[in-house]
C-alpha cells in the first residue's frame, strides 16, 4: 500500500490542473506582453487566475501578484516593504517559529540592511504570545509578519487578534502573514482581518511547483526586489509563468470547493489518528489538539525511536512522512520549532510530521497506525546503549 | 592554437621489458575509456613506441586534457601541432608561427630539439636545430637560446608528418588500470575509502567495491551518495562493479548477542568476511580499506589486528600513515570531498558504543562471536545472496 502523508511538503497535482498546465504550455503558449492574439489569450489565463484568487480572498484582482512560490513571496513582502517604508522606522517583528523563508530573510535584513528584528516567543502549543507582541511594538515598528499555520506542528496562529493589536497600536504598521500552510485549509479574508500582505504557494494546494502569489493591499508601499521588463505593475518583473499561474488559479478554485466538508473530514481523521498514536504509549502529539491546530498536520514524537529510522521504516512499508519540516530536512538537526514550544528532550529527535490532504482515507490512516504498532516496539529494542 | 594530437608520455611502463606491450595496450584502452564522454573524434594509437591521441576535426580541448589527466600511467600530455613535411625554408615558417602563437610575450629562453625519424628528410637533426633556432631568433629578438636550462624545449620531429610541441601538461602518473589484477574496496560514504580506492587504482589495480547499507538505519540517499562516490572514483579507475549488501539483520543480531563496546569491531569483522567472499568469487587479489592508524577506535593497531585476523587475502590500506588533513587534500583533488561530506545522516550511530573498546583482544572478540553461532551463518548467507550488484561508470 502506498500512503502519502507528506502533504505539507508538497501535494499531488490535481489531474485537471496538470491537464490545464499542459494545454497552456503546449497550445496557448503566448507571452501576455505580446500584442498579438496569442498574447491576448495568455493574458486571459493570468487575469482569470487573478480573479479566481481575488474572489476567494475577497480582495481586488489588482492586488494579486504572481511569484515563483512561497519563498519568493515572503522575500518580496519583507524586503520590499522594509525598504519602501524605511523612513517610517527600522523595526520589524516576527515569531521564532516561522518558516526559513521568513527567518532567513529577516536575518538578512538585520545583518545587511541594518533593521532591528524582534522574534516573538510562542507558548507550549506553538501559538505566538500576544502580550509579547504588545510589548514589542514601538514607534519604530513598520512591519509585523506572523505565519497563518505553523508548518511543523500545525498550530494556527491568532493572526486576526495579532493584526488587530498591531493596527490599534498604529494603523500604518504593515501586517504580513505567510499563509502557505493555511491557504486552501481556511477561508482567509485579509481585508476583514487586517492583513496587508499574504503569501501563498501553489504546490501545497495540489497546484504546480514553482508557483505562488503575494496579496498586496493597494495602499501598501512596496519596492520590487527583481528588476526587468516591468511586468505585474513593476512589482514583479519577468514574463509571467502562464501555465503555472493558470494551474495555480484552477487549484485554488478546486481546493476551496466544499472546503468545510473536506476540512471536517480531515479533522475527523486527524483526531482518530492522534488517538491511535497516543495508544502506543510514550508518545506525544505536539501542539493543541483542538480547533487551534490545522486539520491536516499531526506532529508526533515517539520516545526512544530516532525519527530518521522510523521514517525509513515507514518508507519501506510505502508510507511517506517527514522528519521535522521537509524544507529543512536535508540538514538533520533538532527542530527549532520543537525547541521553541518546549517539547520534552526525548521527543526532540524522535518526532515525525504526518500531513494529510483531502485525498487521505481512513484505510490509509489505519494502515499507518497498524504499521506503527508493529514497528515501534521492535525499533525501541535497538537503542544506543 | 589548434592542436591536432596529444603525445602521451609514460614513465614506469616504459621499462617493463617484454610486458611492455601489455602495459601500452592497457594505457590505450584506459585513454579510450576516459575520452568516451568527451566531445570530438579521437584516434588513440601506438606508433614507434609512443602513444598518440589524434583529434580529427573539432573537439573540446579543455575537456580532453582534463580527461587525460585522469588516466593512470600518463606522466605527461604534450599538445602537438602537426604539419605536412616540407622543405626546410617552409618548416621554418611553421615553427616561427608556432612560437609566435604559443609565446606571444616573447622573452623566453629556448632550445630546439629536432628529431629526424624519417631519414629521407635531406637535412639532419643538428642542421635542423641550427636552422630553426636561427629563424626563431630572427623573428623574435627578445628570445634567447639556452641549451642547458631553457624555459621552452621546442620539439620538432620529422616523421610522416612534422610534429611540433613544447608544452608538457603533467599527468597523474601511476600505472594503467588493468595491469595489476583487481582488488575489493570496502566503500563507505566517508572521506577515506574513495581516496583509498583511488590510490590503489593508481598502481594499475582494477577496483571492485562493496557497500554495506542498513535500512532503515541508513537512507536511500546514503546509498545514492555511495554510488555517486563510486562513479567519481571510476573516472580514474574505470568501471567499478559495486556490491550493495543489506547488513541490517547481521547488525541487529550482533547488537543483541554481543557486548556493546565490541559492536563496531565485530561488525567490521563481518564486513571483511563478506568483502572477502565477493573478492574471492571474482578473483580479486586483495581487499582495500581506507583505514589509518588511530583515526577512530576501530582503527587502532589492536583493532586493525582484530579485523585483519578474519581475512586470508592481503588487506591493502594505502592511507595507513596519512593524517586526516592529507586524506582530505587528496579527496579534494579527486573531487570526492564535496560528495563525502554531504550530511545524509547515518543512523547507525545507535550501534556505536559511547565507549567502544580501543584495544580489543582478538581472541576475546572471537569468543564473543561464538554468541552468534546459532543464526549468523544463515544471516550471512542471506546477505550474500541478496546483495545487489551494479556496475558504475564515470560517463553515466
Amino acid at each position: 500500500m502506498e500512503v502519502y502523508l507528506d502533504n505539507s511538503a508538497t501535494t499531488m497535482c490535481y489531474p485537471e490542473v496538470g491537464k490545464l498546465v499542459y494545454k497552456v504550455m503546449c497550445e496557448d503558449y503566448g507571452n501576455p506582453s505580446s500584442m498579438h492574439i496569442k498574447g491576448v489569450q495568455a493574458e486571459h489565463y493570468v487575469r482569470e487566475a487573478k480573479e479566481t484568487i481575488a474572489k476567494l480572498l475577497k480582495v481586488n484582482a489588482k492586488e494579486i501578484f504572481f511569484t515563483s512560490g512561497g519563498t519568493e513571496s515572503d522575500n518580496l513582502a519583507l524586503i520590499g516593504c522594509a525598504r519602501a517604508n524605511r523612513r517610517g522606522g527600522n523595526h520589524l517583528i516576527t515569531t521564532s517559529v516561522e518558516h526559513p523563508a521568513i527567518l532567513n530573510t529577516m536575518r538578512y535584513l538585520e545583518e545587511e540592511e541594518g533593521f532591528r528584528v524582534t522574534y516573538l516567543p510562542v507558548d507550549e502549543n506553538g501559538a505566538v504570545q500576544l502580550d509579547a507582541l504588545k510589548e514589542a511594538l514601538c514607534p519604530e515598528t513598520i512591519l509585523v509578519s506572523i505565519m497563518y499555520v505553523n508548518n511543523e506542528v500545525g498550530t494556527v496562529q491568532p493572526v486576526q487578534e495579532a493584526a488587530q493589536i498591531v493596527k490599534r497600536y498604529r494603523p500604518s504598521i504593515l501586517f504580513h502573514t505567510d499563509a502557505v500552510q493555511g491557504f486552501g485549509k481556511y477561508r482567509i479574508w485579509p481585508k476583514r482581518m487586517g492583513i496587508d500582505l499574504l503569501t501563498a504557494s501553489g504546490h501545497k494546494i495540489h497546484g504546480p511547483k514553482g508557483t505562488g502569489f503575494l496579496y498586496i493591499d493597494s495602499r501598501v508601499k512596496i519596492k520590487p526586489i527583481v528588476f526587468g521588463g516591468g511586468q505585474q505593475r513593476d512589482i514583479r518583473s519577468g514574463t509571467e509563468n502562464v501555465p503555472g499561474i493558470a494551474g495555480l488559479g484552477l487549484a485554488s478554485k478546486m481546493i476551496y470547493q466544499d472546503l468545510e466538508m473536506k476540512t471536517a473530514l480531515m479533522r475527523e481523521l486527524k483526531n482518530y489518528f492522534t488517538d491511535g498514536i497516543l495508544k502506543i504509549g510514550n508518545t506525544k502529539v505536539h501542539g493543541a489538539g483542538d480547533e487551534n491546530s490545522a486539520p491536516h498536520i499531526v506532529s508526533a514524537g515517539f520516545a526512544g525511536v530516532r525519527s530518521e529510522v522510523l521514517l525509513h521504516t515507514l518508507e519501506d512499508k510505502g508510507i511517506c512522512v517527514s522528519a521535522g519540516s521537509a524544507c529543512s530536512s536535508n540538514h538533520p538537526s533538532v527542530s527549532g520549532v520543537l525547541k521553541s514550544i518546549g517539547a520534552p528532550r526525548e521527543y526532540l529527535e524522535s518526532t515525525l510530521r504526518f500531513s494529510m490532504s483531502e485525498f487521505t482515507t481512513k484505510e490509509e490512516i489505519d494502515y499507518t497506525l497498524e504499521t506503527l504498532y508493529n514497528c515501534i516496539p521492535m525499533l525501541r529494542k535497538y537503542t544506543r546503549r | 592554437m589548434k592542436f591536432h594530437s596529444f603525445l602521451i608520455k609514460y614513465g614506469e611502463i616504459g621499462i617493463k621489458g617484454k610486458n611492455r606491450y601489455m602495459f601500452e595496450d592497457a594505457l590505450v584502452r584506459q585513454i579510450r575509456y576516459a575520452l568516451k564522454g568527451v566531445d570530438g573524434e579521437f584516434l588513440v594509437h601506438k606508433c614507434h613506441g609512443r602513444v598518440y591521441v589524434d583529434c580529427e576535426g573539432e573537439y573540446d580541448y579543455e575537456e580532453t586534457v582534463e580527461s587525460l589527466k585522469k588516466v593512470f600511467g600518463i606522466v605527461g600530455i604534450c599538445p602537438v601541432v602537426r604539419k605536412e613535411v616540407k622543405e626546410i625554408s617552409e618548416l621554418k615558417k611553421d615553427v616561427v608561427a608556432y612560437v609566435g602563437e604559443m609565446y606571444p610575450e616573447g622573452n623566453r629562453t629556448f632550445k630546439v630539439e629536432a628529431r629526424r625519424a624519417n631519414k629521407r628528410y635531406p637535412v639532419n637533426s643538428m642542421e635542423i636545430n641550427c636552422e630553426l633556432g636561427e629563424a626563431v631568433l630572427e623573428a623574435y629578438p627578445q628570445m634567447k637560446v639556452d641549451v642547458h636550462h631553457p624555459d621552452v624545449r621546442l620539439n620538432v620531429e620529422i616523421r610522416e608528418e612534422v610534429y611540433i610541441y613544447s608544452e608538457i601538461i603533467p599527468g597523474p602518473g601511476g600505472m594503467p588500470v588493468g595491469t595489476n589484477g583487481s582488488a575489493m574496496l570496502l566503500l563507505s560514504g566517508g572521506i577515506d575509502s574513495p581516496v583509498a580506492g583511488y590510490m590503489i587504482a593508481k598502481r594499475g589495480v582494477e577496483i571492485e567495491a562493496v557497500y554495506f547499507h542498513a535500512p532503515p538505519y541508513t537512507s536511500e540517499r546514503a546509498k545514492e551518495k555511495v554510488i555517486d562516490l563510486a562513479r567519481l572514483v571510476s573516472a580514474y579507475a574505470g568501471p567499478i562493479k559495486l556490491h550493495i549488501v543489506n547488513f541490517t539483520d547481521i547488525q541487529l543480531y550482533i547488537y543483541e548477542k554481543c557486548p556493546h563496546e565490541e559492536l563496531t569491531i565485530i561488525m567490521r569483522r563481518y564486513m571483511m568476511r563478506i568483502a572477502e567472499h565477493f573478492a574471492k568469487k571474482d578473483g580479486c587479489l586483495g581487499l582495500i580499506t581506507g583505514e589509518s592508524i588511530g583515526q577512530v577506535a576501530s582503527q587502532t593497531m589492536q583493532s586493525l589486528a582484530a579485523t585483519n585476523a578474519v581475512c586470508t587475502l592481503p588487506v591493502y590500506r594505502p592511507l595507513i600513515g596519512f593524517d586526516k588533513r592529507e586524506i582530505v587534500e587528496i579527496s579534494e583533488k579527486i573531487d570526492t570531498y564535496e560528495v563525502s561530506i554531504q550530511p545524509f545522516e547515518d543512523c547507525c550511530t545507535i550501534f556505536v558504543a559511547k565507549h567502544p573498546v580501543t584495544k580489543p583482544d582478538t581472541e576475546r572478540i572471537a569468543k564473543s562471536e561464538l554468541n552468534l553461532t546459532e543464526k549468523i551463518d544463515e544471516l550471512m548467507k542471506t546477505a550474500l545472496e541478496t546483495a545487489e550488484v551494479i556496475t558504475v561508470s564515470a560517463g553515466e
